[in-house]
This record gives structure tokens, sequence and C-alpha cells, in this order.
């Protein structure tokens, strides 16, 4: 894992909230993301770790608070403007159509044309083979497979590698393993942390604390909207993670990894 | 070869690229075992139907016959081919049998009342249906109602304005030489025969263009001996059809003009952007609109295709018919089309089709009808043989599937 201590923050959260109605879903939330670094976002049901990302990803733009990315300040009103900084989104359920291939999936709605304007079948192919032998992908036989036949693994796969194609800066992944068996999970979590290697900011949000352990520098947590506490990885143990989720008390030994980090 | 394939053997043989001509017979057994049985079940059909016919009445094979059911599947072809890309996004649209019919209607008062010149009447005309398909496609896809009320509203609708716009006139005479042309003048057979080689070529050329970008992007690619004997199976076939025909009256344009719709219409719906997101929206609305393709406006462009492409089987219709009379539209034109489309292997349940399907669907319907009145048989018998061929054809397709599940791939 990187050295992020080294590094200047790319995407910085200062301050955001969010209410839909009279619910406040988060509230003055601080959050710092460096490149090569893994994130884990972790809280109970309710806690607000889906509102965040959807603020990130510009799907619920968030009420207040500022945005900083690479140091300037940036405003996220939607998905696009989101993807023009290079911020993807792995969701829970996946966003892949069955009935498509696997390069047919991961150019969706961006794909490749050639001057007739008809669809660059070739170049899609040969970027996606690429995007998928960069991160050490050998599960998948053929990039040319209809998803409906992959495994719950391997569009896992398929999904991270739709979302670091398009120079991608910072991945966040929901769930990435909630549906998946050992192997499986254990593909996905090498993934998650070549990722982190390749240079890219990565937040994975997890129920699961071995997942998070597994492959998370910091720990982020949430809870009833408000930030508990960030958390080093390498000094607290789950049982101090599952008191920060449950009660929103911190670990007494100094396992905090506050923002003074960089 | 053993019994089971396993789920590499079918992922390798659904993806790569077969070596050699035994290898690519080796894949395709892989595939049809695995449930994908492409236009096999639909050829077998075609055969077994010809054989059938032709043993209850030799005549069921002659060319004359075989010129008359070219020129009798074409308007059903040209309409299930429309609908295809309705069925595609998962939506179904029953009005496109009286769109024809008003289409019909519209076009001889517009040659014949109002004067126009044909190509004038037929642009309007097809604008006319691709409107009508933007008005029902509105509704379905802006304002949420069901497909199957929307185009159930569009039927009844365009059956009264049939009836409207026929009004006391009891039938519109179409005297317009060049609508008439498209189903009643045949190329000369020289031209026929040259038009097969040229077109057989300009597919092996498209497609050694596509092996050449290929191997630039050092991808795999075909060997060149097995798209050679693909041209050249395709010449023959064309080859043998026109040498048919020609022993009769020849080749219709309308043949021409099915030809050209099933290699546009596939290469709109396989080639292009608009086809792709088509069935991205049937496989999965979701994950199409995360992708930041417009739904609303995917799912309009189907049913304004399906609208123009119902005018255009209006125009071929009333080609054929030479008159329009109240009936124009009817006879369950749009179960036909959607039949057709189902035969040949679409899924109504959207994301799956192909345009060559609706082509070769037709046929098969078109085919049991001819075979039928040859027989002398009434219109009841028709209906129920028909109904069998598609009851059979939606049993292989989902026998097929059931493999399709087995093998993981659907």
């Amino acid at each position: 894992m990187a050295d992020q201590a080294s590094t200047s923050p790319i995407l910085e959260l200062q301050g955001v909230s969010k209410s839909f109605g009279a619910v406040q879903a988060l509230d003055g939330v601080d959050l710092v993301m460096h490149p090569g670094e893994v994130v884990a976002l972790v809280g109970d049901n309710g806690a607000g770790k889906s509102t965040l990302i959807k603020g990130i990803a510009g799907i619920h733009p968030f009420d207040e608070g500022e945005t900083q990315f690479e140091g300037r300040e940036v405003a996220i009103g939607g998905p696009h403007d989101a993807a023009e900084l290079g911020i993807e989104i792995v969701y829970q359920d996946l966003s892949l159509a069955d009935n498509l291939d696997v390069v047919e999936n991961m150019f969706l709605g961006r794909e490749r044309t050639t001057r007739f304007g008809l669809i660059n079948e070739e170049r899609m192919e040969r970027e996606a083979a690429d995007t998928m032998a960069g991160l050490a992908v050998t599960t998948l036989s053929s990039v040319r497979q209809k998803v409906a036949g992959l495994s719950g693994g391997q569009r896992q796969t398929v999904a991270v590698g739709k979302a670091v194609m398009w120079n991608s800066r910072v991945v966040i992944l929901d769930e990435p393993t909630a549906a998946l068996g050992v192997a499986q999970t254990r593909q996905v979590l090498d993934l998650v942390n070549r990722l982190g290697s390749q240079g890219l900011a990565v937040m994975i949000v997890s129920h699961n604390l071995n997942d998070v352990f597994e492959v998370a520098d910091r720990i982020v947590v949430l809870r009833l909207g408000k930030l508990v506490g960030v958390l080093d990885a390498s000094a607290v143990n789950q049982q101090q993670v599952v008191e920060a989720i449950t009660a929103g008390t911190l670990p007494e030994v100094p396992g905090m990894a506050g923002e003074d980090q960089s | 070869m053993s019994d089971t394939t396993t789920p590499d053997e079918v992922a390798s043989a659904t993806a790569g690229k077969p070596q050699g001509f035994s290898e690519a017979v080796e894949a395709w057994w892989v595939r049809v075992r695995a449930g994908q049985l492409g236009n096999l079940p639909i050829i077998i059909g075609l055969l077994a139907i010809t054989i059938i016919f032709t043993s209850l009445n030799e005549r069921f094979l002659s060319s004359v016959n075989f010129v008359n059911l070219i020129v009798q599947v074409a308007p059903l072809a040209v309409i299930a081919m429309g609908v295809t890309f309705v069925l595609i996004i998962a939506e179904v649209d029953l009005s496109v049998g009286y769109l024809s019919g008003v289409a019909m209607v519209v076009l001889g008062r517009l040659l014949g009342e109002q004067g126009w010149p044909a190509w004038a009447a037929i642009l309007a005309v097809l604008l006319l249906g691709a409107v009508a398909g933007f008005v029902q496609g509105w509704f379905v896809a802006k304002v949420g109602l069901p497909s199957l009320i929307v185009t159930l509203a569009g039927l009844v609708g365009f059956n009264g304005l049939v009836l409207i716009l026929i009004g006391g006139r009891g039938t519109v005479v179409i005297q317009n030489d060049v609508i008439i042309d498209i189903t009643n003048r045949y190329l000369p057979t020289i031209v026929s025969y040259v038009l097969v080689v040229v077109g057989a070529l300009a597919y092996g050329a498209v497609h050694m263009a596509r092996r050449g970008r290929r191997a630039r992007a050092e991808l795999e690619v075909e060997p060149v001996n097995l798209l050679v004997v693909r041209v050249i199976g395709l010449a023959a076939l064309g080859l043998v059809a026109v040498y048919f025909a020609s022993r009769s009256r020849g080749v219709p344009f309308v043949a021409v003009l099915l030809v050209l719709l099933l290699a546009g219409l596939s290469v709109l719906l396989f080639r292009t952007r608009t086809g792709r997101h088509l069935f991205a929206v049937g496989g999965n609305p979701e994950a199409t609109n995360r992708a930041g393709i417009d739904l609303v406006r995917a799912r309009i462009t189907a049913f304004m295709i399906s609208g123009a492409m119902a005018a255009l089987g209006g125009i071929v219709f009333a080609s054929r018919l030479r008159s329009v009379d109240t009936g124009a539209g009817g006879g369950q034109i749009e179960l036909n089309a959607i039949a057709a489309a189902v035969i040949g292997g679409t899924s109504l349940f959207g994301g799956r089709g192909t345009i060559s399907a609706a082509l070769l669907g037709a046929f098969v319907i078109m085919g049991v009808d001819n075979g039928m009145g040859l027989l002398g048989l009434s219109s009841g018998f028709k209906f129920v043989v028909t109904a069998v061929v598609l009851l059979a054809a939606v049993l292989v397709d989902s026998i097929a599937r059931r493999g399709q599940k087995r093998s993981g791939l659907a």
C-alpha cells in the first residue's frame, strides 16, 4: 500500500450536509482521500454511508459544505460532473446489462465510434482487454462473453474494470463483496488492493469488518449522519470499530488518524 | 466430445474465434447444445413447411409460387422488422397493423385526390408513421403508461381513422406507377445475378475490412478460408434463388427493398450507439440510466422506427393490392408481425432480437398461409395452423433458454 503521508489529498470534503425533508441524513461530515490509499467507510444502517457516496457521485448533491478536488474548489451537481473529475462508483447491484457482453457493458453510454458514426468494436475490445490485463484479471476467459454467464466475482471484476477504464482517479465501491463466496471475495479484495497500489484513491463501503481490515488504510466511521472519527486500520481492532459504529465511542488508544496526518 | 459442456467450453465457443473449418463446426455444435440456437430452429421450420406443403401440393415449390410468396411476405416482413425494435426494449406495439392501414389510405388519397408525386407522398406517409410512433412512445416513455394499453388504444384509434379517411368512398384506387412497381415490376435477370454477386462481394469486403482492423488491434481474427466459405455460400444461395425466380416472372423490386432493409436496419441495431442502447434498455434499464443514456429518448426512438416501418409496410401493401378499402390494416397484421419476430427468435421479454429473425419469421407465417391457400383450406384452418407454429416456436425458444440457463448463458 502506498505511503499516503507523502501525497496531497485528491478529494477533500469539509462539513458536507444533506437532508431529505425533515431527515438530516448527513450532518457536517469531513472526509479526505489520498491517491494510493484505501479508505473504508463503515457505519450501521441509516448512518449516512449511501448518502455520502451519492453526494460524491452527484446523484444527490450535498446541501452544504465544501468539496475540493486536487486542492481546487469544485461543485458536483450531477453524475456527469463526477465522471468529468474522474470519480467512478461501482454500485452494489453492479449496473451491468446481462444481455450484453463484457466489452459492451464496459463502454455502455461511452461507446467509441468510427468517423462514420459506427461503433468501433475493435478499439473497444482492445481497450477492455488491456484494462482487464492491467488489473491482472485472469478469471475472464474472454471479454466477448455475455455478462449473463459470469459468476458474481467475475461481474464485480467487470464492474470495477468499467470504473477504472476512464482515467479515473477516485473509485468508490459500494458493498463489493456482499453477495460473494469465499474465493470470489478473495479475488475482489485482491483487486481493491491492486487499485490502491496503482495510485487510485479507493473508498470501500462495507459491513464486513474482516474485509475492511484486509484492505483499508484508514477507517471512516459514520453514525446517525455524523462523523464518529477516522481510525488508523493498523492501530485499532475489530472490537473497537464495532464500538465506534454502534455506540459512537472512540478507542482511548491513540488510534486516531485525524485530518492532520498529511 | 463428451456429453456435457463445461462453462469454459461454452465461453470459448460463444466468444472466441474459431481457427479452422472443423473448429468452427465444433464451436457451433457446442453453442447449439448450450441452447444458443441462432437461426437454426427457424431454418429447420422453413424446410419442414416446404417439405410438408410440397408433398401435399407440388405447386407450393414452383417458381410462380416462390415469386408470389416473396410479394406476400414483403409487407408483413417490413412491419415485423419495425416491431422488433419495440420488442427489444421489452415493450410491445399493437398499433402497427392499423397504422399501416392509415398509411395506405393517406397514401392513396395524397396520390389520387391531391395529385402529389410519389416521392412526396411516400415521404409524407413515412413521416406520419414516425409521428404516430413518437406520440405513442411519448405516452409510454415519458408518461409511463404500459405500452400494451397505449398501443391498444392506437390499434382501435387507427382502425377508426381508416374508416373516417375512407369515408363514403368505399375504396381508394392506387394508380401511381412508382407505387405499383414496388411489388409488380421485376428486375431483368442479368441485373439480379449481378446484384447477388455484388452483394456477396460487398459482404466479403466489409468482413475483410473488419478482419484487418481486428488484426491491427492485435485481436483474434477469423481465418480467411472460413470467410470465403461464407461469401461463396451466400452467393450460391442468392444465385439459386434468382435462377428459381427467373423461371417465372423474376425477382420483384420489393425483394431488393427487403435485402436493403435487412442490411441497413441490422447495421442500425448492431453497429450504432442507438441500437446498442436499445439492447441495454431491454436488458437493464436501471444500468442504462446510470450509464448516462436517456431512457425516454431511446424508448421513443424504438416506437418511431416501429411506426415508420409500419407506414412503409402499408405502402408495400398498397402496391400489392392496388387499392385501399375499409378493411385496410385488418387481418391481425400486428399479431402476425409480433408472431413473425418471436418465431424468428426475438424475445418478448426484451434485450434479444435480430432483423433476420423478423424476415425469416414472416416467411414462416406467410408460407403457412400460402400453403394452406393452395390446399384450398379456409381461413379458420390457417389461423389454427399459424397458432400451432407460433406455440411450437415459443416452446423451442423456451427450451433453448433453459439450456442456456444450465450452461450459465442466460
